[in-house]
């Protein structure tokens, strides 16, 4: 659901993190005062351009990165300031009522739409350094997401994410299961497929009793097959939203900036009947087991969970487990014949309110550049969004003996469903919340989403 | 406090010396004297309270000019099941919180007047309100956590199931009401034991030689002397009560299904998520008004502006 790690902050997967900061009205204001003074004029005759991202992680890189930005344009000096990403939604809100912002920032696609209706953004199309980037220089599919409804591009593709499993290979050793067992698992909303076969032998009661044995009780779960984050959005970035599109299903009526959302859908729903029903079989942690104090890889690492589903971007976060010897799987195949990812990125938006945007454009060209790209990519936090990049990253995380290829398959074959790039986006997670925390707490059927989904469409009449 | 103070100062009046010559105008000098905080209150209440009036009448968006829609947004909140909710949720939490929170309070202060006179000991009853309110939600936040809280630990131990304080929709109100009642007890207590000390210790006297227990003085000459105390601390607490919004903020963002979404948690969802300004400033009217009407009402009731001392 979201692009930042513990590391950075220490409760960064909470289920408002996307859309809704948590800090305190008057720090927000205060921090925007003390940082704001986007664009001014550097000591020697430079340019000061202010650069914004919240991933702590990606920090040395872009640090490194923009080194190089500056020596190759004496005339600019950037300035980088990173943030935990529950405050950073804050901060720029604040700084943009306050006319302070940052030049260049890491926007997301839950927020750019807003931005982009505020006019707070600009279009790159307008700055030649951009506007001879092609769309093919990063991952398909990727900069169309950054595309407005204008066909002008509002952001320019830095890197992108997809979903896969982890897991312990102890916890898998111990159910008596091999890595390979892992791999070319089906899935299906009726009976779950091999998928939930393997989810049964996963999972042991607190009598040790495995979940494909007699008697086994899914009351009283000694470690669930199928860890989760405390919070469960109206995305699903790394929990449902596999399932679902694996059925052939899509979140609005068109790729990109739908108007109207499929919530109602069968497939949808018998989807999310099915991911929320390992509840009742004591295959995934009931709702609130587990607090924002305890993600899913807590859960793996504390043996509460043998797998989860989890971003790309947290590869470096499940690497660093003390004490876990970490394997990555792929999705299981859905009934489309093959298993479907969520396909999300960001990018690098300008500011309406910068006062040197050809700066800023030279900036944002130069990050989207390969050199930059590969520059990030030999970092191994990240898949940056161009092939150079990408291979970087590729290489990076085998030397550290991480095969990632269960993410980057996804993108080669093709098999992804897009983050829902739409308008209303703060609404309609308001709208939807409920519903899928009633889901989880198990006191409403997935059928019931057809009323929530009225409610949201209505927000696009 | 006031009451008592006016009661003073009527009979003060008569008294001073009328032998002056002629009275000094003091107009300038006291216009001058209330010029700083004249200034204040015009900057900081009146006029955010006029934008705020008028923004609940348009749609807008922060960062493009208000557009006026007259009483558009006043009659979506009378119809939007959510702020309904939002208010129940809100009521139910000051209920809990202010009804534990002013028996324990008056209990502390009966205790720190009957029982001690250590300045230390109680200057000790205040140190839950010295902890700013977020760090407080975020301590408890890890004492009730459901896996690592240590609270939970304790349960487990004499035999109970963990509880999901943040997470349970029945838990949740109530343990965000205790933990303000946690941090604000102590300083509700020390305005009670201000009033506790402004009831003369003869009463006690005589009604001690006449016979009376430790459980009559309190209810025959504590409680109705410290009516007009109470009543004014009840009104400022339940003022705070109703604007709850950091504790909620850090711990549950309103979940877990808006079962904590308390009415400021909603504006601030409007206002900072949505950038909907236009009707957050209504439902900021709405609380207005409502805190308005309950203030009248207690003051009104408990005879707040009167003593019975004399």
């Amino acid at each position: 659901m979201t692009r930042t790690t513990p590391s950075s902050s220490g409760r960064a997967l909470t289920r408002r993190s996307v859309l809704g900061g948590t800090a305190a009205l008057g720090a927000a204001a205060a921090t925007g005062a003390l940082t704001g003074c986007g664009g001014s004029a550097g000591a020697s005759g430079t340019t000061q351009l202010d650069y914004w991202l919240w991933d702590a992680n990606q920090l040395p890189g872009y640090s490194q990165a923009i080194d190089l930005f500056m020596q190759r344009n004496p005339d600019i000096d950037v300035r980088i300031t990173q943030m935990g990403f529950d405050d950073y939604w804050t901060k720029i809100t604040a700084s943009f009522v306050a006319g302070a912002g940052p030049d260049v920032f890491t926007d997301h696609l839950g927020r750019y739409p807003e931005f982009l209706k505020l006019d707070v953004i600009v279009p790159l199309d307008d700055f030649a350094e951009i506007a001879e980037i092609p769309d093919d220089q990063y991952q398909p599919g990727l900069q169309e997401l950054w595309t407005g409804q204008d066909g002008k591009r509002y952001g320019l593709p830095k890197d992108y994410d997809t979903i896969a499993i982890m897991y312990d290979a102890k916890a898998l050793e111990e159910a008596g299961l091999a890595p390979k067992d892992l791999e070319g698992l089906d899935w299906n909303p009726e009976d779950g497929g091999s998928f939930e076969e393997v989810l049964r032998r996963l999972a042991k009661d607190t009598s040790g009793t495995r979940g494909d044995e007699k008697g086994f009780d899914p009351t009283s779960i000694a470690r669930y097959a199928l860890g989760a984050d405390a919070g469960i959005d109206y995305t699903g970035q790394s929990t449902w939203s596999p399932f679902a599109f694996s059925t052939g299903w899509t979140f609005t009526d068109e790729k990109t900036w739908g108007t109207r959302f499929n919530y109602d859908d069968p497939d949808f729903q018998a989807s999310l009947d099915w991911y929320f029903g390992l509840v009742d079989k004591g295959l995934l942690p009931p709702f609130g087991m587990f607090g924002d104090s305890s993600p899913a890889q807590s859960q793996i690492q504390g043996g509460k969970a043998a797998i989860a589903l989890a971003g790309s971007w947290m590869i470096g976060t499940y690497a660093n487990l003390e004490g876990v010897d970490l394997g990555i799987a792929p999705l299981p195949a859905g009934p489309v014949g093959h298993p479907v990812s969520m396909f999300n990125g960001l990018g690098d938006s300008i500011s309406a309110q910068s006062e040197h945007q050809q700066e800023a454009a030279r900036l944002v060209a130069f990050l989207g550049s390969d050199d930059a790209q590969e520059i990030i990519g030999r970092r191994a936090v990240v898949f940056p969004a161009s092939d150079a990049g990408t291979a970087a990253a590729s290489e990076a995380y085998e030397s550290k003996g991480l095969d990632v290829s269960p993410y980057t398959d996804r993108v080669k074959r093709g098999e992804t469903g897009l983050y829902p790039l739409v308008e209303n986006a703060a609404e309609i997670m308001a709208i939807m919340q409920p519903a899928f925390d009633d889901l989880w707490m198990r006191k409403i059927k997935a059928s019931e989403f057809t009323a929530y989904n009225d409610k949201v469409n209505k927000l696009f009449e | 406090m006031s009451a008592a103070s006016t009661a003073g100062s009527v009979d003060a009046g008569p008294r001073r010396p009328a032998g002056r010559r002629k009275k000094r105008d003091d107009t300038r000098l006291a216009l001058l004297f209330i010029l700083p905080a004249g200034i204040g209150l015009l900057v900081f209440l009146v006029w955010p309270l006029l934008t705020g009036l008028y923004f609940s009448l348009t749609e807008y968006s922060i960062l493009t000019p208000p557009k006026w829609v007259g009483l558009e947004n006043y009659t979506t909140m009378l119809s939007d099941p959510v702020f309904w909710k939002s208010l129940r949720v809100t009521v139910l939490y000051v209920a809990i919180n202010i009804g534990v929170q002013t028996v324990l309070a008056l209990l502390i202060a009966v205790l720190m007047q009957r029982l001690t006179q250590s300045t230390w000991l109680r200057s000790l009853v205040l140190t839950p309100y010295l902890v700013s309110n977020v760090v407080a939600a975020i301590v408890f936040l890890w004492l009730l956590d459901s896996q690592l809280g240590i609270v939970n630990l304790l349960l487990q131990a004499v035999g109970f199931d963990p509880v999901s304080f943040w997470a349970s929709e029945t838990w949740v109100i109530p343990t965000v009401a205790l933990v303000n009642v946690w941090r604000h007890m102590g300083y509700t207590a020390l305005l009670l034991f201000a009033g506790l000390q402004s009831i003369p210790e003869q009463l006690y006297e005589a009604a001690r030689t006449e016979g009376a227990g430790e459980i009559q003085l309190f209810r025959r000459i504590t409680l109705p002397l410290l009516r007009p105390i109470l009543a004014l601390v009840l009104i400022m607490t339940v003022i705070g009560s109703f604007q709850v919004f950091d504790t909620i903020s850090v711990t549950t963002q309103g979940g877990p299904s808006d079962a904590s979404k308390v009415l400021q948690m909603y504006i601030y969802e409007n206002a900072f998520g949505q950038y909907n300004f236009g009707y957050a400033s209504a439902l900021s009217v709405a609380l207005l008004v409502i805190l308005m009407i309950i203030t009248f009402a207690q003051y009104f009731l408990t005879r707040a502006g009167q003593s019975d001392l004399d």
